[in-house]
């Protein structure tokens, strides 16, 4: 099969795909590197020329920087913690034998499909507005005073908000991979004596452990980008500016476009630290 | 061997799973019921579920005032567009990848993977650029395109793994047969590539309709799709929320249904095979 | 007709040569079996014959033409897969007709001879069905039921029966064997299992490591050995090997003798030894003995009920007519 005529074939067929890949890789790549080292003030003057590190020593001391190298890492943990948590839970409750199980289902996995912005909308106003939210409503009906969500709890708020959007992916893939455990193994275990909890802790749970993972390091790389949550709900007020969010503050919004890229250089930097786990996961399966 | 549960048990399971099923679903149920109420019974207190006069005003008055009709047609046309396009590239791609690997094919699958991993702010301004200078900012062809860039590693990978699947003894007793190269696509590949193309399609939609980060920040009036349409109702349309409901369960309704289809291809998709 | 000779073929994957040089001739009609350890090349062989792999080098002539740049369809080959590779997507019956759809023929002309093979194979009721709906010794049925219509010049089997289970292959064994009788057409079969080869063939290529270790009929194989390894891989439970004194005596560095050509006495023998395991399948009884000098037990095959305890001391005695001789080389002394 893999004479010398099918391998040239395989080389053209894969050509468009891997030039179209590259270009889009290098060449904004290069772009950004060669902009984190430059005054560039589109607005202001335009090109003024190389500053060395400079653009990325001061996206590091400014105020801003460790605020919301904080805030990125309290949404991501938190939506991941929440996530997790739950989508192991509810990935067992939804394995067991009941009625409905296809619906149910469908009704777990509906806000993955919800997009982004209509999912930060519908939370923002016609939950957590303090006048006229449905949790306002709730609050008052119980005599108690409405919160101001996106103000007073406004990080609380987005994960609440972005653990909504996610638990449905995580829940979906543990539930995959409950599936996929042998029964015997289960009751290998329990006539073994190993009782539920037990049964969870050393058989269910070191089987979800991949699957886990997997969960872990997919969200981190998309959580660590999130944008349409944080711009439609606070516009990055009130302690929700992230990373990413602060990035395109200085890119678009104050057109500082040479310490917006220094600050790109790191988020790349960031996310193929997790990456690199991900890929080494996903590397092995390929072997198989 | 799967055991019988007492109905009791069963009972208990599908009691907790509906009442968690429901409360998650929740917030779409009320954005799609509020879609049907005036703005009056929409911000009553207490809230009004099902006991409302139910209207259509909000969908007519959404579509005439916003011109909702074009927001629509933008994104099919991206969403399509760029997952079409994203096929027909990768198809030939993957196949080659899966039928005749070579000792590169991992590390070039790898890498494509990492190019998806990319943070998108961090190139935002080199693409702002690029497309200012080609006159594709605020376009239906510039959003496609860059569309189908940052989905086509997924898509490569998904058709890969399908791919990977059909044995290749098949592919081998088909030219024992006698089936000509053209056949083989024809008769034996095709049909057993297809439902693998399918989904990789669906999934390709869904990912491209709700994607909002490109979406918002290359367009601003001309090309903008339904995310950019609704972020546009942050404020201070946002507070008339049976219009706001109105417009989006109009945004999430087609994909919700494609979405309910794509359940399984969903989790080998968005896990590059890792999990099946 | 179906004759295949091999001359000089090789075969190297990048640097590694899996055949070297390597020359057989296949008559028409035989029922030629490669057997072999796993990765001795035994598969690639068939699959060059096949035209699957391309050829390093060497000729390959079916029926005198040369044939070693024919592509698989034209060489009027027919194969039978290990997986079946039943096409999912179709049902029994146009998985059957499929290659007669390719080689153009009428739908009539297809009908009729799909219809004549499921009735030689008892596939008359499932033709409608898909694969993914039948058992896996029907599978195996409808792939050879696709090889059988295309009436080839011979039939590839690769390792035809290693996915179905004991009973079922004994069966299929059976019908494969009849099919021939029926059919007399060139067969080649590989198969890791020489019960397979030794029932089965009429000739025996042993292969090990891409090199043809002997050509013989099931007997010849069984009686002369060729060379140790052939000894031990042919027949069932294995040969029992000695060397060092027990070997010196016949003049011979290794000496091997089938467990059914020793006899065993509670009293006196050539060879002492205590026994261990012994198992009772009825008609036989193999005893495992422990031999002060030889580092495996000897394995003695004794017709009908023999009862040893486990720790007996025994005394064994071989044939000295079937004692086979080997040298440093490991080659047969004749």
């Amino acid at each position: 099969m893999a004479t010398q005529h099918s391998r040239s074939a395989a080389r053209f067929m894969m050509a468009p795909a891997v030039i179209l890949l590259l270009g889009w890789m290098l060449i904004p790549l290069t772009m950004t590197l060669m902009f984190s080292f430059k005054k560039y003030l589109p607005l202001r003057g335009g090109d003024l020329g190389w500053v060395g590190f400079d653009n990325y020593v001061r996206f590091v001391s400014s105020s801003a920087f460790w605020p919301s190298v904080q805030t990125t890492l309290i949404i991501v943990g938190g939506v991941l913690l929440i996530t997790i948590i739950f989508g192991v839970l509810l990935s067992i409750l939804l394995d067991q034998p009941m009625w409905g199980q296809g619906i149910v289902r469908i009704l777990v996995i509906a806000p993955f499909f919800v997009m982004p912005t209509v999912s930060a909308l519908v939370w923002k106003n016609m939950f957590m507005d303090p006048v006229n939210g449905l949790f306002a409503h709730l609050w008052k009906a119980f005599g108690a005073q409405p919160i101001e969500w996106l103000s007073d709890l406004s990080l609380f708020s987005i994960i609440l908000i972005v653990s909504w959007q996610w638990l449905p992916f995580a829940t979906l893939i543990l539930l995959t991979a409950i599936q996929s455990l042998d029964s015997e193994q289960l009751e290998a275990a329990e006539m073994d004596g190993a009782p539920p909890l037990s049964r969870f802790a050393f058989i269910i749970l070191p089987h979800l452990s991949r699957a886990i993972t997997i969960v872990v390091l997919i969200q981190t790389i998309f959580l660590l980008a999130i944008f349409a949550e944080i711009f439609v709900t606070t516009s990055g007020a009130f302690g929700t500016r992230t990373l990413t969010y602060l990035i395109y503050q200085r890119v678009l919004e104050s057109q500082n476009v040479g310490l917006g890229s220094a600050g790109g250089v790191y988020a790349i930097i960031l996310a193929n630290i997790v990456a690199i786990f991900l890929m080494r996961i996903v590397g092995k399966n390929l072997d198989t | 061997m799967a055991r019988s549960v007492t109905t009791r048990r069963k009972t208990v399971n599908t009691l907790a799973a509906w009442a968690i099923g429901l409360l998650i679903f929740f917030p779409i149920l009320w954005t799609i019921l509020t879609s049907f109420k005036t703005e009056a019974q929409a911000i009553n207190d207490p809230p009004l579920f099902f006991f409302f006069d139910w209207t259509l005003e909000n969908y007519a008055v959404v579509q005439e005032r916003s011109n909702y009709m074009r927001y629509l047609w933008n994104s099919v046309i991206i969403a399509g567009g760029s997952t079409v396009l994203g096929l027909i590239i990768a198809v030939p791609a993957a196949w080659s990848m899966a039928f005749v690997p070579s000792k590169r094919t991992k590390d070039i699958l790898m890498w494509m993977l990492s190019t998806k991993m990319l943070p998108a702010v961090g190139v935002l301004y080199p693409i702002y650029l690029v497309f200012i200078e080609l006159g594709l900012l605020d376009t239906r062809v510039g959003l496609t395109i860059v569309l189908m860039l940052i989905n086509l590693p997924i898509i490569v990978w998904m058709l890969y793994t399908y791919f990977k699947e059909i044995p290749g003894e098949i592919l081998e007793a088909a030219r024992m047969d006698g089936a000509t190269l053209k056949e083989e696509i024809l008769y034996i590949l095709t049909p057993m590539a297809i439902p693998g193309i399918a989904s990789t399609l669906l999934l390709n939609i869904i990912l491209a309709w709700n994607e909002a980060f490109w979406t918002l920040n290359l367009t601003a009036a001309k090309a903008a799709p339904l995310t950019a349409f609704i972020a546009s109702y942050s404020s201070p349309e946002g507070l008339f929320y049976a219009k706001l409901s109105a417009a989006s369960t109009m945004a999430i309704a087609p994909i919700l249904i494609l979405g309910w289809f794509s359940q399984k291809q969903l989790v080998r998709g968005l896990t590059f095979g890792a999990v099946k | 007709m179906g004759q295949i000779t091999l001359k000089q073929i090789t075969k190297s994957f990048g640097d590694v040569q899996v055949i070297p040089p390597l020359d057989l001739q296949i008559e028409d009609g035989e029922f030629v079996v490669f057997v072999g350890p796993s990765g001795c090349g035994k598969s690639t062989l068939l699959r060059l014959i096949a035209g699957l792999e391309d050829t390093s080098s060497g000729e390959i002539s079916i029926d005198g033409r040369d044939a070693t740049e024919v592509p698989p369809a034209k060489r009027g080959l027919a194969m039978v897969f290990q997986s079946y590779a039943l096409y999912p997507h179709m049902s029994v019956r146009k998985n059957i007709a499929f290659p007669l759809r390719m080689a153009g023929l009428d739908k009539a002309e297809q009908d009729k001879k799909v219809e004549s093979a499921a009735s030689v194979l008892n596939l008359t009721d499932y033709l409608e069905r898909r694969p993914g709906q039948l058992s896996g010794g029907q599978r195996q049925r409808v792939a050879i039921g696709r090889a059988i219509v295309r009436e080839p010049a011979a039939f590839l089997f690769d390792e035809p029966l290693s996915n179905l289970d004991a009973a079922l292959r004994v069966n299929m064994r059976l019908e494969i064997s009849e099919l021939h009788q029926t059919l007399e057409t060139t067969m080649i079969y590989v198969t890791h299992d020489q019960v397979e080869a030794m029932t089965m063939a009429d000739k025996i290529v042993v292969l090990q490591a891409g090199i043809i270790e002997q050509v013989g009929s099931p007997l010849e194989l069984y009686h002369t050995p060729r060379n140790r390894f052939v000894a031990g891989f042919i027949g069932s439970p294995k040969m029992n090997f000695m060397m060092g004194a027990f070997s010196s005596e016949y003049d011979a560095t290794t000496i091997g003798v089938r467990p059914e050509h020793i006899s065993v006495s509670p009293t006196d023998g050539k060879w002492k030894g205590k026994v261990g395991v012994s198992e009772h399948l009825g008609s036989d009884t193999f005893l495992y003995v422990d031999v002060e000098g030889i580092e495996d037990p000897v394995t003695v095959r004794s017709s009908g009920e023999v009862s040893f305890r486990h720790g007996d001391m025994i005394h064994l005695t071989p044939d000295p007519d079937k004692i086979h001789r080997f040298d440093n080389q490991g080659l047969r002394i004749a």
